[in-house]
């Protein structure tokens, strides 16, 4: 499994073999607060890099979610759909939101480490 | 022009709120537990909210004082007693609500409590309405906190012993160390709760007596799932200038003998009651978890467009996604099915009634929304 990576739209990414995992940061849900509702790509859909590919709501507000990196959705994860809360307790682990089976590797080279991410994220949020 | 802060403002602040700006105040949305929690503690335990950006106006004269204002509400003033409350609405010639208030009568006059995007104009228009010989002020040195929940009896009687003995809709003074405070038995949470004005040089170390006795801060997030889940209206997004309280299912907030007086919109009124109106607020219940946010469209199976979402959110209590709107006429009886227009796709939902979530008020008279 290769090192994590974070796009500027608060996802993060990692890739394993053809395989990337995408969901959303920690500090995305901070922002957000109460996750009510996830919704998903479909599988078998393709998406393209900085593309919508799903949407979370809050109790505020509707946000969208962009891939960091095109690809065909390979899988989904239901749990996320059936209980949007686990989104604000492990946004980084079980609560990913989709498999993307990878398309061009090499969009992977504009996004961040975890130490470029978290002062971007930090930045933004001041 | 410079944002305004309550007198709780820095206790807020120590509490870890997230501020936004509402209605020209920093306000807190919500504290460190979040949203979902804070609702969910109102209804379990209880919840102090700051409403302090809301106009306490008061309106005080001679005894003409009471016909006098019937000519501006379309409530039965005259046979209110001292230190009950009515809802009430501040209308315009068409019976458009420029805002959605209480009236309570108290010594020597009335205390209306306004929304506060609405006071200023509120208060010109009821000026320019009223002979000068009353006099009309917002005390902007006073607070207004209001405690909400089962636990709000509890936890106010320690401070306040008589408390929990005023009835639902009735209100008194209290001492409060050295100073009068007045509380009143109300709220827009849906729950039994107190609102309580006081001098804002007490208010801060008042609720760290409540916060001491179990109450906890909640921001103006749950107060608005709270309030949805208890199917009451935001003034601004469920009612405007253009929405008559009957068109709001309203109704009852008119006095059965006042409808064939006067007051502004009273012909509109009365026309609404007699001939029924095209269109009518309706709670709806999408069938999915996708939230139905202010401004989506609604529609019948038909597509044909018949209103639109004013009020959507999650409810915690209710566990699921809720909302309301106006609907045309026809389609306003419960378990209409309507189609709601959420980024592009037609979600099912279901016309129902309101409350969402119900719970009894203490008695005193018949509940506020009967």
């Amino acid at each position: 499994m290769s090192e994590v990576k974070f796009s500027k739209e608060h996802e993060w990414i990692t890739v394993d073999g053809e395989i990337a995992t995408i969901g959303i940061t920690k500090h995305a849900t901070e922002m957000l607060g109460d996750i009510v509702f996830a919704e998903l790509p479909e599988k078998g859909s393709s998406v393209e890099k900085d593309g919508t590919a799903g949407v979370v709501e809050s109790t505020k507000a509707a946000s969208d979610v962009y891939t960091p990196i095109s690809g065909e959705v390979v899988d989904t994860n239901q749990s996320i759909v059936d209980d949007p809360s686990k989104i604000n307790t492990d946004p980084e682990g079980s609560a990913w939101f989709f498999k993307l089976k990878i398309k061009d590797k090499s969009e992977m080279d504009s996004l961040m480490n975890r130490t470029e991410y978290e002062k971007f994220a930090k930045e933004s949020a001041s | 022009m410079e944002v305004k802060k309550t007198s709780l403002f820095n206790l807020h602040q120590k509490n870890g709120a997230k501020f936004v700006e509402f209605a020209g105040y920093q306000m807190p949305i919500q504290y460190k537990e979040g949203i979902i929690e804070e609702h969910k503690y109102t209804r379990a335990h209880s919840g102090i909210f700051d409403v302090s950006h809301m106009g306490q106006l008061f309106i005080t004269g001679s005894d003409d004082l009471t016909k006098e204002l019937e000519k501006i509400f379309p409530t039965d003033l005259t046979n209110l007693s001292i230190n009950k409350s009515k809802y009430s609405f501040l209308m315009n010639d068409n019976a458009g609500i420029h805002d959605d208030l209480i009236i309570t009568k108290v010594q020597n006059g009335f205390m209306i409590i306004l929304n506060a995007a609405c006071k200023e104009n509120d208060f010109k228009i009821i000026e320019k309405k009223l002979d000068k010989k009353f006099d009309l002020k917002i005390r902007e040195d006073l607070s207004l906190i209001a405690l909400q929940g089962p636990e709000a009896k509890y936890v106010l009687e320690k401070i306040i012993p008589q408390s929990n003995n005023l009835k639902f809709m009735h209100g008194n003074s209290f001492s409060f160390e050295d100073i009068n405070i007045y509380i009143t038995r109300s709220g827009y949470t849906g729950e039994d709760g107190f609102e309580i004005s006081i001098d804002n040089s007490k208010v801060e170390s008042f609720v760290e007596i409540l916060l001491k006795n179990g109450s906890k801060l909640i921001g103006l997030g749950a107060r608005d799932t709270l309030r949805l889940e208890a199917g009451l209206c935001l003034y601004g997004h469920d009612l405007n200038e253009t929405i008559s309280p009957i068109e709001a299912n309203l109704k009852w907030a008119i006095s059965k003998n006042r409808i064939n007086s006067n007051f502004p919109g009273s012909n509109i009124i009365k026309k609404q009651i007699d001939e029924g109106v095209e269109k009518i607020r309706v709670g709806i219940k999408p069938e999915t978890k996708a939230i139905a946010r202010e401004k989506t469209k609604i529609f019948d199976q038909n597509d044909k467009l018949i209103g639109n979402v004013t009020s959507g959110t999650f409810g915690p209590s209710v566990q699921g996604s809720i909302a309301m709107g106006y609907v045309t006429n026809n389609y306003s009886s419960s378990n209409t099915k309507v189609y709601l227009e959420v980024r592009g796709k037609k979600i099912p939902a279901n016309v129902c009634d309101l409350p969402f979530y119900k719970k009894n008020y203490v008695k005193g008279e018949t509940n506020v929304r009967s």
